[in-house]
């Protein structure tokens, strides 16, 4: 596939982490404002997808590895699925929100009355959105770069 | 500890298990393809030996409710929700932890048959991830008590099914099969959450203890069970709605299609206890009953029919899972058009329904074992057309006899499995129809008269010169059809004391309806 002129590229090039760093707020905020850890997910790929548009494949290839975006998939999964045995382990039931109300990590008890939203609260909730973002991140990066190698094939 | 750990922990446990392996088995085939083999083995010996540990404990012990995500794993109604069941709660009663106990048997042979007859696939790590998920889905859709959670585990379960189906391309054949059975499920999905909308909106639970507690009957209830059946009846391959199932089944890797009929058979759970425990009573039980006997008795005699002109193995076997899901239907909408009629019920009711859910784990057993003989003939002779094959018997002589097993079991000839739940089916309903049980008596006959003819151009004759080369397959294939095999055997011998052991109650918790609320709603 050819890649686009230099004026796309460069665009790209300054739209890239913009697009990520709004992504990753959607996936932060996933407990405090509508989105959450797919929506933010597919938001980082699309930038990846940005990318993906302006270069060529064999330059994508080089700088995103299957292999890589294969282990962040299933890391992302992992994390999800530890976040819920986790409760399991301290004796509680499967996706027992054991972080909530603890004072540690994300840890905070919810102000009473109207406020403008706590980050640091909802226990395991945000680990399991950072997780889901990973994965989704890592899986649909993933999907248009097998999409894109089969258009090489057939175009070569 | 660690026993008391698994005890109060085993209805997650079962999803928990395959869900982890799915995840972590493209990591571990990283390091080596006899690593990936060993997890993915071991992850579902695991998983088996907690589903019979979980059936166990069902049996002995009564209903295991099992709530996510609360203090204690027993606290169904948590103190401040105003009695309403607001978390995803498992509801493992007698007829969950027999379907589980189905998933359990079939899920351990198919994997250990899939660990030979896959190994040639191209990324085999992402198969069994799909194959492991198709289990964990399997497993929550019966053990789920949520409605919401039931929608979400078909959800997984189609989707992993459509991408196992198509995963042999087949020259773009095996995908057009999975993008149908997609399009079908996708459909059945959509019906299933405007359902749940439907009730959601009517009574404020999700739970389907709490919405069989209030289910008043209203216009919409009766829209919600139309839907109901209709997407469900479609997603177990209930003729009119069968169209995805020759396709699916005959193009998908054989270990997926033994998998496959236990993912419908998990549909027909699904239909069954929705309309037993969720509607009860409450439904015009005699219309609804004949409608699903109507549906049987149209699967039979279509199925069989449609099997007997094919010249393709497995599609053959696969017009014959319909023909068999329509026994089931038969057996168990028998039981549900005379639930009102306490007579009718304590005399031939709840046998009829007794032979319907007695087949669904004996159609497990023996398609399951069919399926797994035909994928092992392909797996040698690389052809799935009957007109090609012959002399095989002479080569394949283990194959050749779970295909004997198999082939007698379903066409009920006794002392198999097929024989004890029909004749259950047959005495049955012929006092409710006699009409109906000579159709089903038919249509047993025909189903012998298409194995006669696939058993003879598989494996009689000669041998054929360019089948020379052609030997038994490896151990791996022939331990997963042999346990299933003896299985066949074992149901078929002593029939009585399984339907005393794990039939009857399945059956009594499908009736008792005030059993399931009261193990949720506690004595309401």
């Amino acid at each position: 596939m050819m890649r686009m002129s230099k004026i796309v590229r460069t665009c790209a090039d300054l739209m890239y982490p913009f697009v990520v760093i709004f992504g990753w707020y959607v996936i932060m905020h996933g407990h405090l404002t509508p989105g959450g850890g797919f929506q933010g997910g597919a938001v980082v790929a699309t930038g990846a997808a940005l990318v993906i548009v302006a270069y060529s494949y064999q330059e994508i290839t080089s700088m995103l590895k299957k292999a890589v975006l294969m282990v962040q998939e299933s890391t992302g999964l992992l994390l999800f699925i530890g976040a819920g045995l986790g409760g399991m382990v301290l004796g509680f039931p499967f996706f027992f929100n054991w972080l909530a109300n603890s004072g540690s990590l994300f840890g905070m008890s919810v102000p009473y009355g109207p406020n403008p939203g706590e980050l640091n609260t909802a226990g395991f909730l945000p680990l399991m959105n950072i997780a889901v973002g990973i994965e989704v991140w890592g899986g649909l990066t993933l999907v248009i770069l097998y999409l894109l190698s089969g258009l090489e094939k057939g175009e070569a | 500890m660690i026993e008391e750990f698994i005890f109060t922990n085993l209805p997650a446990l079962m999803v928990a298990v395959p869900l982890l392996a799915a995840f972590v088995c493209p990591l571990v085939a990283q390091i080596s393809p006899a690593m990936r083999k060993m997890w993915v083995m071991g992850s579902m010996a695991i998983t088996s030996l907690l589903g019979l540990l979980l059936v166990m404990r069902v049996y002995t012990m009564g209903t295991f409710v099992y709530v996510f995500g609360a203090s204690t794993p027993g606290l169904s109604i948590p103190l401040d929700s105003g009695g309403i069941p607001i978390r995803i709660v498992f509801t493992v009663d007698a007829m969950s932890a027999f379907m589980d106990l189905i998933i359990a048997i079939v899920g351990f042979c198919v994997i250990l048959y899939s660990l030979s007859s896959d190994e040639r696939r191209t990324s085999p790590q992402y198969y069994y991830t799909l194959f492991l998920l198709l289990i964990a889905a399997v497993i929550g859709m019966v053990s789920t008590g949520d409605l919401f959670n039931f929608f979400v585990f078909i959800e997984i379960s189609s989707l992993a099914s459509a991408g196992l189906v198509a995963y042999s391309v087949e020259k773009g054949r095996a995908v057009e099969a999975g993008l149908k059975y997609f399009m079908v499920s996708a459909l059945g999905g959509i019906f299933l959450l405007f359902v749940i909308g439907i009730l959601y909106g009517q009574y404020d639970a999700l739970n389907i203890a709490m919405i069989a507690q209030r289910m008043q009957f209203t216009m919409l209830d009766k829209i919600a069970l139309v839907l109901l059946v209709a997407a469900l009846a479609a997603k177990c391959g209930a003729v009119p709605m069968h169209f995805w199932t020759p396709d699916a089944y005959s193009l998908a890797p054989s270990s997926v299609t033994a998998m496959l009929v236990v993912a419908s058979q998990a549909s027909l759970y699904g239909l069954f206890r929705f309309t037993f425990t969720m509607y009860h009573l409450s439904l015009n039980y005699v219309t609804i009953g004949w409608t699903i006997i109507v549906l049987g008795v149209l699967s039979m005699v279509i199925g069989v029919t449609m099997a007997i002109p094919q010249k393709d193995v497995k599609r053959l076997m696969a017009y014959h899972a319909i023909s068999q899901t329509g026994y089931m239907l038969l057996g168990v909408g028998v039981g549900l058009a005379v639930l009102g009629n306490e007579t009718a019920i304590n005399s031939f009711g709840t046998i009829a329904m007794e032979g319907g859910i007695f087949h669904i784990i004996n159609h497990a057993l023996y398609k399951g074992l069919l399926f797994l003989t035909a994928g092992a003939i392909i797996y040698r002779i690389g052809t799935r057309d009957l007109n090609r094959m012959g002399g095989l018997g002479h080569s394949m002589k283990y194959t050749m006899i779970f295909f004997i097993i198999g082939s007698l079991a379903i066409a009920g000839i006794p002392p198999f499995n097929g024989f004890a739940s029909k004749l259950l089916i047959y005495e049955s309903v012929y006092l409710f129809n006699p009409f109906l049980a000579i159709i089903a008596m038919v249509v047993s006959i025909l189903t012998l008269a298409s194995f006669v003819k696939v058993f003879h151009s598989i494996f009689m004759g000669p041998p054929l010169p360019e089948f020379a080369s052609v030997r038994e397959v490896p151990l791996p294939m022939l331990l997963g059809m042999g346990i299933l095999a003896t299985l066949v055997i074992l149901f078929g011998v002593f029939p009585q004391t399984v339907v005393n052991l794990i039939v009857a109650p399945a059956v009594h918790a499908l009736i008792d309806q005030s059993g399931y609320i009261s193990a949720i709603l506690g004595g309401a």
